[in-house]
């Protein structure tokens, strides 16, 4: 038995068996039109958490598929205790409330044709009040650390990233991921330079096969269809650049030490899409922006994130509590404020990569424990859809 | 390690080190440490170099290969000398 078989937590337990680090009463726009209404029942009913966002509205096919996957997602993510859903009609409100019902937790929803904002707010505002009620006698239990999902991407990366905040994710990956734990990472065009290892990294043929397609799908349906320039200013960012990366092959092989030296994946996930093959290490094709990907991976269930930050990504959830590690001195030195784990001792070779994997353990168990993570202290609850293509 | 490096290099086939200190200026004779293995060498700055930013381990010609991790990470577009900063002005992708 290794050092960390008997890490517990103390977790909620949610009705479908899954563990929680968070209780939140989640107030869930089906469109952009519900915004306001969510949030103005948010502000009414203390202890809830609306989350805004930009879409919902004629989408199509693959891209609505998508919406509602993340829309599901978000609110059976075990980090939600109970949810109300309120959109601009009932069809695609009971859909998602339907498809979050099943998770067994408690779901109310509202449409506003026929009532208006006023009317639907009143109706919410009472679901919202009971659910705080319900959600707040709630009580911990202990649970094992290897129930928990853990997620990762990073941003803001620089050159530290790659020596030392990815490959403390990676330590933690090697030690957590043969305990039972889940892991998502992820990032599809970010692994450009690098795909040839991650390929490897597959649990046999057929799944690295399968993540070739998926990633080579990416360069020439998306990058390649429409590119018009070098994207040498988005893949590497300005920030990665001014931090010291150089090219997109070299954020890459930096970005995959997140998942270790031992790690295999065995399966691919789309995005926004939960597990289904059990426990261990999931690609999740997905975009390399912190708020989206943070977001797809919280749909996909994740409980936890944990973030790498060179030159310091300041992003945050509004359902997963994300953890930020950073190795760069002058990150902790400016930016103390955002940064949870400061692993800048691997740099001045006082600490080794093992000690920081350790340490980013204990954050975890401590962060799902209750502590509150910088990006939480801080407000941060970046909510952000990812868009396949243009509405109808 | 008693002292601590300026510069760490991933793997022994990279020709490019990572500045991990602040302020580093040219002429400075720095520790350079291969995180592989934790074996160093001594190399001096030819230039000022931001932390974060690479530094050539040696003389690199147009057309050569930078090396990183033990892995291609794009092609050399400006000779560099030794010691020289090496980033976006001399070294590029090579996939878009």
């Amino acid at each position: 038995m290794s050092n960390y078989s008997n890490i517990t937590i103390q977790g909620y337990r949610r009705e479908n068996g899954r563990v929680g680090v968070r209780n939140h009463v989640l107030i869930l726009p089906v469109d952009d039109i519900s915004n306001a209404a969510c949030e103005a029942v948010s502000n009414n009913v203390k202890g809830t958490l609306a989350v805004p966002h930009a879409y919902g509205r004629l989408q199509f096919g693959a891209d609505l598929d998508l919406h509602f996957r993340t829309m599901i997602g978000a609110g059976s993510n075990p980090n939600v205790a109970a949810v109300v859903v309120i959109g601009i009609e009932p069809g695609w409100t009971k859909r998602i409330a339907d498809g979050i019902r099943a998770t067994g937790k408690p779901v109310a929803e509202f449409s506003i044709e026929q009532k208006g904002d006023f009317e639907t707010i009143r109706q919410a505002s009472w679901a919202a009040k009971e659910f705080v009620h319900l959600a707040t006698e709630y009580q911990r239990e202990e649970c094992s650390i290897n129930e928990l999902w853990i997620s990762t991407k990073c941003g803001e990366s620089d050159t530290t990233t790659g020596l030392g905040s990815c490959p403390t994710v990676g330590n933690m990956y090697d030690k957590l991921l043969p305990e039972g734990i889940t892991g998502f990472f992820g990032e599809t065009s970010e692994i450009t330079g690098a795909e040839h290892i991650c390929q490897k990294r597959a649990i046999n043929e057929e799944v690295g096969e399968r993540w070739y397609k998926m990633w080579k799908a990416y360069q020439d349906d998306v990058i390649f269809a429409h590119q018009t320039d070098d994207l040498s200013d988005s893949q590497p960012t300005k920030g990665n650049i001014e931090g010291g990366l150089t090219t997109i092959e070299e954020k890459a092989l930096g970005n995959l030490e997140k998942i270790g030296r031992t790690s295999k994946f065995i399966d691919i996930l789309d995005a926004a899409e939960a597990p289904q093959s059990g426990n261990g290490l999931y690609f999740m094709d997905s975009s390399s922006a912190a708020a989206e990907c943070v977001t797809l991976m919280a749909a996909g269930g994740a409980v936890i994130h944990t973030f790498p930050t060179g030159q310091g990504n300041v992003v945050g959830n509004p359902i997963v509590p994300v953890i930020k590690i950073t190795a760069n001195p002058r990150t902790v030195r400016t930016m103390g404020e955002h940064v949870d784990v400061d692993v800048s001792g691997i740099l001045r070779r006082e600490q080794t990569i093992d000690e920081a994997g350790d340490a980013l353990i204990e954050m975890i168990r401590r962060t799902a424990n209750g502590r509150n993570t910088a990006a939480e202290a801080l407000g941060h609850r970046e909510f952000s859809m990812t868009k396949l293509y243009r509405s109808a | 390690m008693s002292e601590i490096p300026h510069l760490l290099v991933h793997e022994h086939d990279d020709n490019v080190g990572v500045v991990v200190v602040e302020g580093l200026t040219a002429g400075t004779d720095m520790l350079v440490c291969v995180t592989h293995d934790n074996s160093t060498f001594r190399l001096t700055a030819g230039a000022d170099v931001p932390i974060g930013h690479k530094i050539a381990l040696k003389d690199l010609k147009e057309g050569d290969t930078a090396m990183k991790y033990g892995e291609d990470i794009g092609k050399i577009i400006a000779d560099v000398a030794k010691g020289e900063h090496l980033h976006t002005h001399n070294c590029k992708t090579k996939r878009w």
